[in-house]
């Protein structure tokens, strides 16, 4: 017990100096990515590999990152090259009955063409049934910046399947810990949502958690223990430049952006008791608005920017209320379980995401926010830290596999799965970043 | 320094014989395991000095016997206040009825040393969203800091934070875990 103080003491003096901020261009261990299962209905498509004109960057294909991020989405069932009969790269060399008799209903083809140091992409995507081209389109990007381009061939191919905006070429945040060296090292990362080109933003011995992108996806907010304490930064990405902009007495935490970027909702204790503000991040004005003597957190706004979600244990156990206006009278939105917590709505507005607890175990559920009805979506069992796709489609959670912090992600019905464990300890408290154009 | 303070009260401890109601391990994690005679304590003033010259032959049996008390209720209640770490049921933040001598021996003692402070620091097991679980670290060492300020600690003396979920006691998501995580930790400066 005695041994505990020095440690304590030992860890509050070396938090300041263990704190350092790392270059956005040094490199991470990567997730790994793992699909753990597919949803029945996924859509049949064939993304042929595509022609190569000069010479190319070393590393994965075109074409294969963008078949990996349309598995990854679970509405699609990508079929494996070496089942093509031929493997076309403009429309006078594709057969459709070939491809009907593959079952596929839709085929994407194209070619990279090396022009200096960047790569050109012509591609075409054909609705098999129909014998019609439904995309055609060439796009550039620096030949180091491949994986770029393949998120927006993705992006572009998901759209014009399905009517919504793809998400591939999204950011996810999250924090990883690292316990290898016999202390902890958290990490806030940055990468691709398939876990490729993952990058340390900040690395600290103390926590850091609920990481959460400005709407121009250039900053984030997020609570940092650097100081011995929760306390709100935000952290400018291009440059790694961090403002402290909340360090109240008490809980400075669940920041949550504006739409505008112009502010950021967040938890204070400052008054002895957990309630939601509101901070002009111009002026750091911050309005009060909750006043309860319950923990009020985890304020979120709606996909309107009108309306302000968030946890509350007013009845007893957390449970989820909406505020119509800021300060509004507060209405409950969740009665299916002693504990919800953790909203996140949708671009929508048709759904509330949250932590829900079933029985002993912890799931992430929804609710249509039409009808009140409640789906449970995933079958692990230590889930938290829900955040939806900036599409809508999907979801990103923390739960725990074989022991270790995992994060997962489904198809936002709920139907397919992927995970994407860390190479090296936990990563938890993901945080799905906004479509930028 | 401290080895010496430790030192001193396992002498205390063997010398009243409360020996056997106190863990040696420092994982005294069964809650309301305490020993019925340490939690038997129903004086207040733990503070009395002992130990004056032993003058005056008259009655000398009754001033050791007197002693002897005095020597084994201080024992006792810095055998109390061994414990500074105390434990809650999921998703509250009520202190158990068991912890209570505890905290009114630490309330007494930070009282009694005006200067003393100690930072209590709020802990929530791993289930459950992580920023209701800071929200609820920080009500279980309010809870705390609000018993110790009834008992005579005062304000001053004391800081609060929370970890939430995020410093586990013991690593594992097993019920013995989660209910060694939900904790608050005195920790003395």
């Amino acid at each position: 017990m005695k041994q505990k103080i020095s440690f304590s003491l030992l860890r509050a003096t070396f938090a300041a100096v263990a704190l350092m901020l790392v270059a956005a261009t040094s490199a991470q261990a990567e997730l790994l990515i793992r699909i753990t299962e597919g949803a029945d209905s996924a859509i049949p498509v064939s993304v042929v590999p595509f022609a190569e004109n000069g010479n190319m960057p070393a590393g994965d294909k075109l074409s294969s990152i963008v078949q990996a991020d349309l598995a990854m989405s679970g509405e699609f069932r990508p079929l494996p090259p070496e089942k093509m009969l031929s493997l076309p790269s403009r429309r006078s060399e594709v057969y459709f009955r070939d491809w009907r008799l593959l079952g596929q209903r839709y085929v994407l083809v194209g070619e990279l063409t090396r022009e200096g140091d960047r790569i050109q992409a012509r591609y075409e995507l054909f609705d098999v049934n129909r014998e019609e081209r439904i995309l055609g389109e060439t796009a550039a990007a620096p030949a180091s910046n491949m994986r770029s381009l393949a998120h927006h061939v993705s992006d572009k191919v998901y759209e014009a399947i399905t009517g919504v905006k793809g998400a591939f070429s999204t950011k996810l945040a999250y924090v990883t810990l690292d316990m290898s060296n016999g202390e902890p090292r958290y990490r806030l990362e940055v990468s691709d949502i398939d876990g490729k080109r993952a990058r340390v933003r900040l690395q600290s011995k103390e926590p850091i958690l609920s990481p959460a992108w400005s709407p121009d996806g250039k900053k984030l907010a997020y609570v940092s223990f650097e100081t011995g304490k929760p306390v709100i930064f935000v952290h400018e990405l291009s440059t790694g430049q961090r403002t402290k902009v909340a360090d109240f007495p008490g809980l400075n935490s669940a920041p949550a952006w504006s739409a505008d970027g112009q502010s950021l909702l967040m938890t204070l204790s400052k008054d002895g008791n957990a309630e939601i503000y509101q901070m002009n991040l111009q002026s750091r004005k911050v309005t009060k608005l909750t006043n309860h003597w319950a923990i009020d957190t985890e304020a979120v706004w709606d996909s309107e920017g009108k309306g302000i979600f968030f946890t509350s244990d007013r009845s007893g156990g957390p449970q989820i209320y909406y505020m119509a206006k800021p300060g509004a009278e507060p209405r409950r939105i969740t009665f299916g379980s002693r504990y919800n917590a953790r909203p996140r709505p949708d671009n929508t507005g048709n759904y509330v995401y949250y932590v829900h607890q079933r029985d002993q175990a912890f799931h992430i559920a929804r609710t249509n926010l039409k009808n009140d009805e409640e789906t449970i979506l995933t079958r692990t069992e230590s889930d938290e830290t829900p955040s939806v796709s900036p599409n809508g489609r999907m979801l990103i959670y923390a739960t725990k596999h074989n022991g270790e912090s995992v994060l997962t992600v489904v198809s936002a019905d709920g139907g397919a799965a992927y995970s994407l464990p860390a190479s090296e300890g936990d990563v938890r408290d993901p945080a799905w970043g906004p479509i930028v154009r | 320094m401290k080895l010496s303070a430790q030192t001193k009260v396992i002498a205390l401890l063997f010398s009243a014989g409360l020996f056997a109601g106190c863990s040696t391990t420092g994982e005294s994690m069964d809650e309301g395991g305490y020993d019925s005679d340490v939690a038997a304590i129903d004086q207040d003033g733990g503070s009395t000095v002992y130990g004056g010259d032993d003058q005056g032959g008259i009655s000398s049996s009754a001033m050791t016997e007197e002693e002897r008390m005095q020597a084994r209720k201080q024992a006792e209640q810095e055998a109390l206040r061994d414990i500074t770490t105390f434990y809650f049921d999921f998703d509250t933040s009520e202190i158990k009825p068991e912890a209570r001598d505890v905290l009114m021996a630490h309330a007494r003692y930070l009282a009694d040393n005006p200067r003393q402070n100690v930072r209590l620091e709020g802990h929530a097991d791993e289930r459950g969203s992580k920023e209701y679980n800071l929200a609820l670290g920080e009500r279980r060492a309010n809870a705390v800091q609000r018993f110790l300020i009834v008992n005579g600690a005062s304000r001053g003396q004391m800081e609060t934070v929370s970890y939430g979920e995020e410093k586990p006691a013991v690593m594992g998501s097993s019920e013995s875990a989660w209910a060694q995580n939900r904790r608050v930790e005195l920790v003395f400066e």
